[in-house]
Parts: C-alpha cells; structure tokens; sequence
C-alpha cells in the first residue's frame, strides 16, 4: 500500500489510493482475530487481502496476527465464523450475491445470538434469469429479515470510515451487521481517501466490549449452553427479548458516527439529508448512486433547483423516528430509488421502508408534513447498469409531473410495460477542471495495470484527487479493457464511467475499426493513438468516423509507434509503460522531469522485488518514449473511405443481429425490454458470428508432410482447426487456395482429407503446432503445422474456411469413434469460446460435444467454464446440421450435481412414460416397431441412427392417431433416444463448495457422466486455493503455499465401487482421454472423470500446456487410471492403471510453473520443506493405484488393449 | 603423510575440491563434502543471465493473464519481498561460510560487465574466500575473431580484479588457438588461478523426435587427458595456480594430475555418481599409494611429472601423436 502523508489542521493524515476492498479489508484485518474466506466476485479480493496481510505477518490492532482460513463455501465460511465468535473470537468474512445467501441461515443465528460481528459485502446482483458478477443490492436486500444490522458505504472512503464505525457500533450494540457497498462500483473503483490511523481505530474500539465479547464465549470454565430448542409455548416470547437491542442500536451507531467526526472530521448521520434546506423534490436512497445524485443536484441547486435527497446509512434496524426527522416538511415530491427488483412486490424494500415510516408518522402525528407528498418509487443500476446524471436529472423532471410514474425504472428503456423514464443523454455536469481520461487497451498489453500506477501517481505525488476505474469485456482471451480516469483539484464524487472525455488514449490500432472510440471525446480534447504508423502516413491509414470526429472535435492528436518502443526496450506486446509515459506527457498533470521520476519510482515499486532486470526494461522503455512521441497535424478535410465493417455477417440470425450485434459493438445499453428472452433462454451457436480476429499468428496446414493424426484437432481449445474426411467431388467450386489431399488409411480409402484454420476464431494458442508430430525430412522445425501472420492470410482462409464448413460432414456411423483420429472426424458443437488462449479445460468439453454433443444435456456449474460457455453476448454451444447439438443450463456454484441429476431423473422418467405409452398405443403403432423401439441396441452410433429414424417413424404414425395419448407420446418420444446427462465443472465446485452433492449423485447409482475440469485452483476468480490445489503450490487464499496435499477424489469416488473412474491428461495420454470419455458413456451408472486442465493460473507458458500435462504424468504428479466397475461384473479387474511408474523427480514439472516455483521466491526454506513432501506424496500415491491395480484372486490384470502411446 | 597444497594463495589441507556442482545447492550437501574431506568447495555458479531470464520470465508469467478478465484481475498473491537469484545465492554462500571451516569459492557466470563486478563484490561482501569466473561462452557469431575472444576474457579479469581484494580464478574451456600464450597473457593480467576445464554441456540429437538434447553427460576418467597434457605444458611457463578439472575420479586420476602439475583436483562427476564420500575414499588411497611409493607430500610430487620434469618433453607435444600412430602399425 502506498502512502503519502499530508499535514492538516496539525495532524498527520495518510492519504492511499485503493479501492473499495482494500479499504474494507483494511479494516477488517485490523479488527479481527480469525477470518474464514471463501472467493466469490467482487468481494474475492478482501479475502486475498487478509490472507497475503496474514501470511506476511501484518498485526492487528491488538499485536497480534489474524488468522485467515479459507472455507469449502460461504455457507462454511458463515459456520466457521459462527463457531469463531461462539468462543469469543472477533471474527468476521467477506462476501458477495449467492455467497450472502449461503451464510443466511446463520446469519439469522448469530443475530438471534446478540453476537457482534461485521460481515463485509461487496453488494451484487443474485442470479435469476441470468447470473451477474455486477452490482447491485438484490444480495443484501435477501438477507434483511436476519435481524442484521446493515449499514451503506456510498465511496471507496466510507468504506474504510464505516468498517471501523460498524464494528464499534456491534460490540456495544451486541447488533451484528452487514456493512455493504456497491460490488465493482465501489469494490474495485480506485480512489484516493484518508487511511484510518490505529489511533483512530483505538479511539473507536472499546477494550472492554471486546473483553465482554470474549466472556461471553463459550468456555469450559464457565459453561452454558446456547442454541437450544423451544416450543410454541416460549419460543415467541423468548424471540421478542431482543427488542431492546434493537431499539437502542440507530442510537449507538449515531453515537459512534459522531464520535468518529470528533476524531476524522467526517461526519455521517443514519439518515444524511443533503441539498436545499427548503427543497420541493426529495430524493432517497443508498449506496454509491447517492454520489451521483448528490453532484447532480447541487449543480441543479446552484442554478436554482430547490432539490434535497436522504442518504441512507443505516438500513436495518431501520429508524423511521430519524428518517422522519431528517425528512424536510417543504418536500411536495419523495423519489425513492431502489438498487434491487423484487418482481411482483408492492413495491421494493426501501420505498417499502419509506412509505410504511412515513404513514406512520402522520397516523402518529409526527409527520412533518401540512400535505401529503407524492411519493414514488423506482429501480435503477441493476448489475451495475450506469446511473448518471442524466438519469437523476431524468427522475427530477419526471418529479415536477402532476402525476409523476410509481414504480419506474430508469437508465433503461422499458418498452414491453412501460416502467422507464426518459431522459437526455447529453445532460452532464463534469466540470472543466477535472480531468476525465479514456484508455482503451487489451488485457495482455497491461493498460490497467499502467493506469492503476498513474492513479497513484496522481493521488500521491500530486495534489489532486483522483479516481480510476476498469471496464472489461467478458473474455478471457484477447479482452479489451476501457480504463476511465479522473482527477482535479477537488474531492471526485462520481462513481459513473466518462462519457464526456478530454483525454482518449487508443492503445491496440485495431480498435479503430471496432468501437467508436472517440464518441466519448469531447470539443478540443486530446487523442492518443498508438501506431506504426508515423505522423506523416498515419492520417491516410485513419477510418473515415476517426478523421471525421478529429476534425469536428477540434481535437489535438498525437502518435507514437509503441510497438516499436517496447520491442527495441525488451517490453515485447507491453505497451503500458509507453502510452503511461505518453498521457503524463501530454496531460502535464505533473512536469516532465518529475513525471518520469515519478514513473520510474513507481515501476521500482511495481518491479522491483521481482528483479532489477524487469525493472530496467521499463526504464528503457521510458527513456525512449518521448522520443518517439508525435503530435499530428490534423487536416481540414475528411479523406479516408475506410469504414467500419460489419458488426456479424450478413448471413446471421435477426436475433443475432438486432441484439447480439449490438452487444458485440458496445451498444448493449441501448437495447430495450422487448429484444430480449423473457425467462432467459437464448438461442445457440451464437460465437460463430462474433469474428474476434485476436490471433497475430495462426496455425498453416502443410499437407505434404501431413500424417492425418488429428491431433491438432483434438487438442485445440477453441475448435479453430478441424479435420473433414470428404468425396473429391465435394472440391469442385474450390477457393484456389483450398489445401486437400488424399485420405490415409481404410476408412476412407479414396476419399480426401483437409486440416482446415478457422482464421478469425483462432487465439494463436499454438498447442496444435505443439502436439503436431510430423516434422520435415529436410528440416525439422518444419512441421505440418506451422505458425504463420494472420493478416495475410485472413481473407483466403476465411473463405476456405466457409467452403470447408459446407463440406458435408462425416456421417457420424462410419467412425472409428475409439480412435483419436475417429473422434476428431465428429463435428465439434462447442466452438469459438471466449476461454484464455491455450486453455486446458475447454478441448475436453469439445471432445464431449463431439462424442456425444447431439443427444447430451449440459449441467454446468458456475466457474470458468459456464463464463465461456455461457457469457453474452456470444455463447460457444451450438448445434449440427440436423439441428442437434447440447442443451446446456447452469445453475449454480454449489448444486451443479444435483441440478445434473435432476435432469437425469427427468430423462429416466421420460424415456419410462414413453416406453409405457408405446406399449399402449401398440395396435396404432404396429407390433414390429413398437419391438423394435422398445428393444433397440443403442450402444453405437448405428444403433442410434437407427433409433432415431424408428422414432420419426413413430411420430409420422402418431400424428394420425386420434387417441390422445398419441398427443402425450409425441411429446415424449424423443427420449426413446438414448440421452446422455454431462455434469461439469471445476474443482472448486467438484472438491469444494459442491462435494457433498457430487458425493450424493456418485451414490445414487444414476446414469450421470460427471466431468471434473481440474485446474486445482479457483480459476474464474483469479486463482484461488481449492482442496485440489496440491502441497506445495502457491495459490490466492494460500499465499504462503498450500501445506496439505491434494485431496485424492478420484480414490474416495472409488470407493463406493459402482462409479466409474477415470484421471486423464489429454497432453499426457490421448488415447486413454477418449477411451475413458466412452466408457463413461457406456457405463450405466455414475461416472466421474478428473481431467488435468492447465491453466493461466499456473503460471506456464499455455503454448506448452500439453507437456506440462505430459511431464504431470511422467513424474508421477497425475498418474492416469481407469476404474470401470464394469469389468468387474465380466470377472476382470476393474483398474487399470493407464501411466508408467514414476520416471522424473516432481521437480522436473514443478520447476516450469510459477505457482511451484514462486514459493522458492518468497518463503525458500517452507518450500523446500514442502517440496520434500510433495515428492512423497508421489511416491505414496502410486504405491497405493499400483497396489490396486495388482491381479487379485481369480482377477486377470491384462484384459483390455492399453491405450499406452 | 602431508597431503597440504597451496591454491589461489589459500593454504589447503589436500588437492580435493569440489567443482561446481548441484552438491552445493545447500548447506547441508556442502557440509557432507566437508565431512568427506573436501579441502575446499568451489559453489554452483551463479549465471547472470540466468538470473536475469528467470526474473523476466518470472514476471512474465506473474503477470499474465492478469488485468483481463473483471472476476479474475490477476492470478498469483503478491508477496512483501521475493528471493530471487542472486540474493539465494548470496544467501546460501553467507550461510556456508557461517557452516564450514573449509574455504569457500564463489563461481560467477556473468553476461555484462557490470554482472561480473556488481556479482563478484557481492559475493566478497558474502564472505567468499576466493572467484571462480566461469567464462562459459560459445563465440558463435563468424564476426567474433579469436582476438576479441581472448579480449572479452581478459576484461572482465580485469574488471573484477579492479573491484574485489580476494583471489579470483578464471576457468578455460581448451577452445583457444594458442592455449599456453593466452594463460600467460591471463597470468600477466593477475590471474591467481587457472582451472582447466571447463567441460561444455554437448547438444545430443534425438533421431526419434528429431530434437536436440542437450543433456548432461558425467565424466570417464578418460576425460582427464585434456587437462593433464596442459598443466603439464603450463606448469614452470605461468606463475599462477593451476586447478585440473573433467574426470577426476579416481586416486590415480589426482596423482596424475598433481604429478603433472596441478595444485588441486577439482572433483564434479564422480561425486555426483557415488555421492560425498568419494572423496573420503579417494583421499585414503592417496595416502595410501604414496606411503606405499614413498613419497612423504604432495608439495613434493607436484609438477614431478609437468613438461619441463619429463625425459621427454615433446611427450606433450606432437610426438604422441606420432608415437601413437607408430604403435597402431
């Protein structure tokens, strides 16, 4: 944390730039002796905190330091903190959205309890339709009945002041609360605020109520017993003893707020009116929109608006004796905005709240008012949707109305029932000192990362204000990132993005054609561009809306060619040291001299623990920047003709492009109500329009030396190259350029055979050229796939593409299915997801979609792969040519079992009714289909074919049936189809928040095909600690290596005997991969297959994936395994161990990733300890599978084809 | 039986030092050596470059992925302070000089000028008794001519003499076209110690793979030629120590090798293949084998058998060859 000490009024005051997170968590851990975490979006990052603060060996206020313990859910984390204050421990967690609603059973506990605790919430949308990882308060309005008390930050500095008052307020009201703030809005905004001294923090904290909340813990010294039963005679009376507690609590927290300003300056109040004393519009509401609101109309007042609004701090216990009193009696109009929908309620909580106190008031004659006001309520800012000051200017005029609208919305436009208010877009009250910049840049140039260090820049060297905040898209490969900065000479209230900027920065060129970037630029702002184009030539290259907007704009326009700077400097792609030089140096918000003192501080700071080496790079880079930095004379005239190209092809659905287009281009927030599914079904195959063209390089097909493997097919993550097996007659009408050549092998004798690259939808990952075997003759770095720049290549590859994909496809009878080169002949039905380049994960779900992909139903538990499989606006699920493909659903983190199995029994029972139904309707049907449906041999993809044409037979017969169960079996005879049920997900659901309804489903004997993607950390949140994560690794949540060793599930699932098992690595064995996968299939019961995914949180260069998968299994780390309790029933062994007997020390895979070799850097003696035992950990697991797979009585070993490569 | 020498000006119990090895990647491995016997250890080296790659590379894959994705804004906990390279090395040294009694020499690889003075100060300031420089370097580059080779080396003994006061040692490879006027030209330059040689990894290619390997292969005592025809040149023509290193595995081999001149053996291979207490077993029977042909020091069967000590001094020149080619017919 960096600080910057400032004097005022006499005092020392700590000035930080961080964000919400950090300010809460800064605080927490101060205050607290045992933390339990547990990672969910946005509020993940207090737990890192806490944890990296612990294993640092930072104190709290009392000397000592917290002890953080990561739990297996939040429902665990609430348990642990439960039985951690039972005891007497100050304990506290953080969460977030479903995390909340997983704590709330004891939640209702521990306030039943009086036990004071604070609980962190980074506020969020709770799933309904869809999921959101956004902002909003459904999370914490859910869990208002608990009898918690519930206290609003509105900024990153309320954060940090109302951690601290909220905690001093429960140890004297014995009231546990919920201190909440808005999630991303306020959890990730960066800011510069006051940090709160130990003084402070002293001052506020009574030693005694902490020593009183230590004695009442449970001890054996003094026993008692809490948590009994009770009966309808006492448990009501018993349940109303707390009422005290609660009538007293607004009064300790008034108190602790005030003395809080006695010693900060800062003075809160429960309820804060604001605004013109006299005010005829009042508005209320809570949670970062009041800063919004209250910029907004002390522009408006300070033009004569009489306008007022009540910040509400103090939700719950909600006191309408201080509201009311807070309240003007001038007010004609109340508005009162709620951040969360509660559908077919009266209206939502806090206009509830409001009405209720203020009918109150007048039935007891406390009202201030001489007229009833017109009250009215509205929804805003759901999953973090904008609330501007065009919005709150939008409810103010809508206010003036006679008849202004109840129950609105605004921010959106609601044309299906008409809820929304209008507003003008263009209303804005940024003010002409404050500097509002725009940087778009890619994830992998680090442009965040940059402007994060120039916020604190800023905050500490200057004397501004500033505030920074980071959009990003929803891809996990080639994301671009939108970084909005603020700073000026006052305090920044206004936590809404800029769309009024006077500094834009382009950091990829590519943009240009993709997004209107200088929309946001406002008259006589300034553009950087970085370009290889210099300033001589870079007009001409210009796309005519960027020439134009320069020129209307009166805008000043400079260049520099970043690319060059950062190779010449050893930068590689990162340009962000370069383009942060360059805004410092046209910004002139610091001198020159002292600005790239400051940056090269700064990068010290950032680098330099990391290596000297790191660092002087960025110094170089900074040294040569200012050289290479151009201003460009605009012309006067518009000369370009580029034009921006088509969001998605012609050829695309009218969904997809009168809605997912308009996504794609950034126009999300213009669509209205109707565009969109009412209960959140959405169309498949979407990802094929969105043409994201990220790869610099993409993989070339030489046929000559090409040996027909697959395996470059197999491996790719995105389904961006694929084999087809086709007549030569198909390869008339031919691109010219379209590469066949004769197929190898029997199967196809005669027929020709293509390795095609989907040029736009390739990442540029390179795993396929990494697994392609065949190598030159002549020279051997040639193989017969080759890297090759996809720019040149992208438009006679696109259309070989489109004429590949209309090749017909192999029929699905004729494979070899049990083969690699088979399987790959399968067409993928997952494709073009936004998974990193490189994933390990997703080249096993293709290899489900394409096995299985048109009979397969998908229960997908939340994590990385329900974000790339199901994250708008494009959705990689998609269907074949018959118009099958997966049906896919998520659910939830923690049920995804369950939720599988649910369609599991819905399948069971359909495909039951069905057979019933045949059977009763024979005479319609005819005595020879219908024995033939009922006893159909299913088990390949003839019998399936077969099946499938026996049911369009029996549909054909049904329709002239008049009997109505006719009708009934119509519906249902598609499940006369075999069906195949996947479960998937990652270990942090499989070993953690979901293991004990996985363990459920593995033993209810039900035919399920459960897919654990193992990356054995949390990887959709950044990386944290799972059971899976092995000894030794460092991981968030375990930042001074992972002590335990990975939990074994695959041999407790074996235990139940009747599951099928397997542990792959694709990288490793192949073979064994797609064997398993059918065996799974076949096996008429539970299966459960771990498959090793590497991963971007390891710390690997992802174009070796597959060795690092290759070494995992030679040293021993992954030993690959089949358990089939099939085999057992035919008199065979039923495990197979499919590697060999350790052949390299652990070290040789663990010295390729940082999560490894990290520890080495950090803590050196614990890892080597660790190292030592996670050396024997090998050994001792593959004692124990060689020990299984040892023949046994009457049980052969050998009894089926190795798979062995 | 007084097995003493005298090497970089350190007064030494015995010829029995241990090269540069993973033996010395902890205290406790320098300690078994001790044990054994080790007259001195000579640490593992510590490479510049690689120093500076890990840190890149380290950084690299620290921060990828990181500031992409809204749920997952980076992958890795930050850490106050990270141990990298060169403070484990210097760490480790520090350590076993607290451990040992025996002296400690410091093994530098560097790619810059400034690597190999700010490295070798900060290895004397670690408390190392002595530097070896290992100049490992493959002069690949057609435009590099012998001249600037020799240059590049001489330079840098310069360099780090000019910033450390302890002896410091250069190790060869043989790869010179005039071996015996460029140690002179090191000896001139205030070398205070010769170790010869440094035995490259060797590309291997895998015909399978069609890859190249480059894997490490352990010496024979075969390989013990190369070094004993030079010191025996070099002894009586350079007034600096001499260090005999590549097979060193035997008994036989040190008496070899002392006998042509070496004032230490430097032992890598056959540690690394039977463990510490080689050296143990080689000592005895050194002792033993000059009991038994009556010599009563090392000091005194050193060089005995150098160039300028032989019968025949054109022995260790072209006449092998000859005498060689002679006994084939």
């Amino acid at each position: 944390m960096a600080l910057h000490s400032e004097k005022k009024n006499g005092q020392a005051r700590v000035m930080v730039t961080i964000d919400g997170n950090e300010a809460a968590a800064f605080v927490a851990h101060k205050l607290n002796e045992v933390i339990a975490i547990y990672p969910i979006t946005p509020s993940s990052n207090m737990g890192e905190w806490a944890d990296e603060w612990s294993a640092q060996g930072r104190k709290n206020l009392w000397g000592t330091v917290p002890m953080v313990v990561e739990m297996q859910s939040e429902g665990g984390a609430a348990g642990a903190v439960h039985g951690a204050l039972q005891t007497g421990a100050l304990s506290t967690t953080f969460t977030a959205s479903q995390g909340l609603l997983l704590m709330i059973p004891n939640m209702f506990k521990i306030a039943g309890e009086l036990t004071s605790t604070v609980f962190h919430i980074a506020a969020r949308t709770v799933a309904s339709h869809a999921l959101s990882i956004f902002g909003d308060h459904g999370d914490v309005m859910a869990a208002r009945s608990t009898g918690w008390g519930m206290l609003s930050s509105a900024s990153v500095q309320e954060v940090m002041d109302f951690a601290l008052i909220s905690q001093a307020s429960t140890l004297e009201s014995r009231v546990p609360f919920l201190h909440f703030f808005d999630g991303f809005r306020t959890s990730h905004e960066v800011m510069k605020i006051e940090q709160l001294s130990d003084d402070v923090m002293r001052a506020m904290i009574d030693d005694d109520l902490v020593i009183a909340h230590r004695q009442r813990g449970l001890s054996p010294e003094r026993p008692v017993m809490r948590g009994s039963a009770q009966n309808p005679d006492v448990f009501f009376q018993a349940r109303e003893t707390s009422n005290p507690f609660y009538n007293a609590c607004p009064g300790i927290v008034q108190k602790a707020m005030d003395k809080f300003a006695s010693l900060t300056g800062r003075q809160y109040k429960l309820f804060e009116y604001v605004g013109a004393p006299d005010a005829q519009r009042v508005l209320i509401m809570m949670g970062s929109g009041i800063e919004t609101a209250q910029d907004t109309l002390d522009y408006l007042n300070a033009r004569g608006e009489k306008i007022g609004m009540i910040k509400v701090r103090l939700y719950r216990p909600f006191s309408a004796e201080s509201f009311i009193k807070a309240l003007p009696s001038s007010a004609k109009t109340i508005a009162i905005l709620d951040r969360t929908k509660e559908p077919g309620a009266s209206g939502e909580p806090l206009y509830q709240d409001v009405v209720t106190s203020i009918m109150e008031s007048v039935m007891n004659e406390t009202s201030p008012f001489k007229k009833l006001p017109k009250i009215v309520g509205g929804r805003y800012g759901l999953s973090s949707k904008e609330f501007t000051p065009a919005m709150v200017k939008g409810i103010l005029d809508e206010m003036k109305k006679e008849s202004p609208k109840n129950h609105f919305t605004v921010g959106i436009y609601d044309d299906v029932t008409n809820t929304s208010l209008d507003f003008d877009p263009t209303f804005t009250i940024e003010a002409d000192d404050v500097v509002r910049a725009i940087f778009y840049g890619l994830g992998a140039d680090g442009t965040v990362g940059a402007n994060k260090n120039s916020i604190k820049i800023i905050g500490e060297d200057t004397e501004n204000w500033a505030q920074g905040y980071f959009v990003y898209d929803s891809k996990k490969s080639g994301s671009t990132t939108t970084s909005h900065l603020r700073f000026g000479p006052r305090q920044i209230h206004a936590p809404y993005l800029i769309d009024q900027a006077n500094f834009v920065a382009c950091h990829q060129w590519f943009f240009l054609e993709k997004y209107d970037v200088l929309k946001p630029a406002v008259q006589g702002s300034t553009f950087l561009l970085n370009s290889i184009y210099g300033p001589d030539t870079v007009w001409d290259q210009l796309p005519r809306h960027v020439q134009k907007q320069l020129i209307d704009k009166k805008m000043k326009f400079y260049v520099i060619d970043g690319y060059k700077v950062a190779q010449q400097s050893g930068m590689g792609g990162r340009v962000n040291t370069i383009m942060q030089t360059c805004f410092f140096a046209i910004s002139g918000v610091l001198p020159k001299d002292d600005a790239i003192a400051a940056i090269k501080s700064s990068i010290k700071k950032t680098y330099g623990k990391k290596g000297e080496s790191v660092v002087k790079k960025n110094f170089e880079a900074v040294d040569q920047t200012l050289a290479n930095l151009f201003e460009v004379p605009i012309p006067a005239a518009v000369s370009s003709v580029i034009e921006m190209p088509p969001v998605v092809s012609e050829r695309a659905t009218a969904f997809v492009k009168n809605v997912t287009a308009r996504i794609i281009a950034g126009d999300g927030d213009m669509l209205p109500v109707s565009a969109f599914p009412v209960d959140g079904t959405f169309p498949v195959g979407s990802a094929q329009w969105e043409k994201r063209n990220i790869a610099l390089e993409i993989p070339v097909w030489e046929s000559e030396l090409c040996i027909q493997c697959n395996k470059c097919a197999l491996v790719c993550p995105h389904a961006a190259i694929r084999v087809k097996a086709y007549d030569q007659a198909g390869l008339q009408d031919s691109p010219s350029t379209f590469k066949s050549m004769p197929y190898k092998g029997t199967e196809y004798k005669g027929m020709s055979y293509t390795v095609q690259v989907a040029p736009e939808d390739c990442t540029g990952c390179e795993l396929c050229v990494e697994v392609c075997p065949a190598k030159s003759k002549s020279e051997v770095k040639v193989k017969a796939i080759n890297m090759k720049p996809q720019q040149p290549l992208r438009e006679l590859e696109r259309a070989n593409f489109d004429f590949f994909l209309n090749l017909p496809e192999v029929d699905r009878r004729t494979v070899n299915i049990e083969t690699i080169k088979g399987s790959q002949f399968m067409q993928p039905l997952f494709e073009f997801s936004g998974a990193c380049s490189g994933c390990g994960e997703t080249p096993y779900v293709k290899l489900v979609s394409q096995l299985f992909g048109d009979r397969t139903i998908v229960a997908n538990a939340t994590g990385c792969s329900s974000i790339y499989g199901g994250n708008l606006p494009t959705t990689p699920w998609t269907k074949n040519r018959d118009g099958r493909g997966p049906a896919w659903s998520n659910s939830l983190f923690e049920d995804n079992a369950e939720f599988g199995l649910g369609m599991r029994l819905t399948v069971d029972k359909q495909t039951e009714m069905a057979r019933e139904l045949v059977v009763q309707l024979a005479s319609d049907i005819g005595d020879s289909l219908v024995k033939d449906l009922l006893e159909a041999d299913q088990s390949d993809e003839t019998g399936i074919y077969e099946q499938r044409e026996r049911v369009r037979e029996l549909k054909q017969k049904l329709e002239r049936v008049r009997n109505p169960l006719a009708k009934q079996l119509l519906s249902l005879a598609d499940n006369l189809v075999k069906r195949s049920v996947w479960i998937m997900g990652g270990d942090g659901w499989a070993y953690d928040i979901g293991y004990g309804g996985l363990d459920h489903v593995l033993a209810s004997g039900r035919n399920v095909n459960i897919l654990v993607l193992d990356t054995e950390v949390y990887s959709n949140t950044g990386g944290q600690m799972s059971k899976s994560t092995p000894r030794g690794a460092i991981a968030k949540f375990a930042a001074a290596g992972k002590p335990t060793q990975k939990k074994d599930l695959a041999l407790m699932a074996m235990t139940y005997g009747n599951v099928y098992v397997a542990r792959v690595a694709m990288g490793a064995n192949d073979a064994q991969t797609v064997r398993a996968f059918l065996e799974a299939e076949a096996y008429d019961g539970p299966s459960l297959i771990i498959a090793y995914s590497h991963c971007i949180a390891h710390g690997i260069n992802m174009a070796k994936g597959m060795t690092n998968q290759k070494l995992a299994v030679d040293t021993g780390y992954w030993p690959l395994f089949r358990f089939n309790p099939m085999l057992e029933g035919d008199g065979k062994h039923p495990f197979k161990l499919d590697s060999k007997a350790p052949k390299l020390r652990l070290k040789e895979f663990t010295s390729l990733e940082v999560r490894f070799n990290m520890l080495e850097k950090s803590y050196p003696e614990r890892a080597k300890e660790l190292a030592e035992l996670a050396q024997e950990d090998v050994r001792i697991r593959w004692e124990i599978y060689e020990s299984l797979s040892r023949p046994r009585n009457g049980v052969e070993k050998k009894n089926e084809p190795a798979t062995a490569q | 039986m007084d097995l003493s020498t005298q090497y970089l000006g350190l007064k030494l119990k015995n010829p029995m030092v241990p090269s540069a090895s993973p033996l010395s990647h902890s205290v406790d491995s320098m300690k078994r050596l001790e044990d054994a016997g080790a007259a001195a250890v000579v640490m593992y080296s510590l490479f510049e470059e690689q120093i500076e790659h890990e840190a890149e590379a380290f950084d690299h894959y620290f921060a990828h992925g990181a500031q992409s994705h809204a749920e997952a804004v980076d992958y890795f906990p930050e850490a106050s302070e990270y141990n990298l390279g060169p403070d484990q090395y210097l760490g480790l040294l520090r350590q076993a000089k607290e451990a040992l009694g025996i002296p400690v020499i410091g093994s530098l690889n560097g790619v810059s000028t400034g690597g190999w003075v700010e490295y070798a100060a900060k290895m004397q300031q670690a408390g190392a008794d002595a530097i070896e420089l290992n100049v490992y370097y493959i002069p690949a580059q057609v435009k590099i001519t012998g001249q600037e080779v020799e240059d590049r080396y001489i330079n840098i003994l310069h360099e780090v003499k000019n910033a450390v006061t302890i002896p410091v040692a250069v190790k060869l490879s043989p790869y010179f076209s005039s071996l015996a006027h460029f140690a002179q030209r090191l000896d001139y330059a205030g070398v205070d110690g010769l170790v010869l040689f440094n035995r490259f990894y060797q590309p291997d290619l895998d015909i399978e793979q069609l890859e190249v390997t480059p894997n490490v292969v352990l010496s024979t005592s075969e390989a013990i030629r190369l070094p004993l025809r030079w010191i025996a040149i070099l002894r009586g023509q350079v007034r600096t120590s001499l260090a005999a290193t590549s097979g060193v595995h035997t008994a036989v081999d040190v008496l070899k090798l002392l006998m042509a001149g070496a004032d230490v053996t430097m032992m890598c291979s056959a540690l690394l293949k039977h463990g510490p207490q080689r050296i143990s077993e080689v000592l005895q029977e050194l002792d033993r084998w000059m009991l038994e042909h009556e010599y009563v020091s090392v000091a005194q069967m050193k060089g005995s058998m150098s160039q300028n000590a032989v019968a025949d001094p054109s022995a260790f020149e072209r006449a092998n060859y000859m005498k060689a080619l002679n006994r084939y017919r």
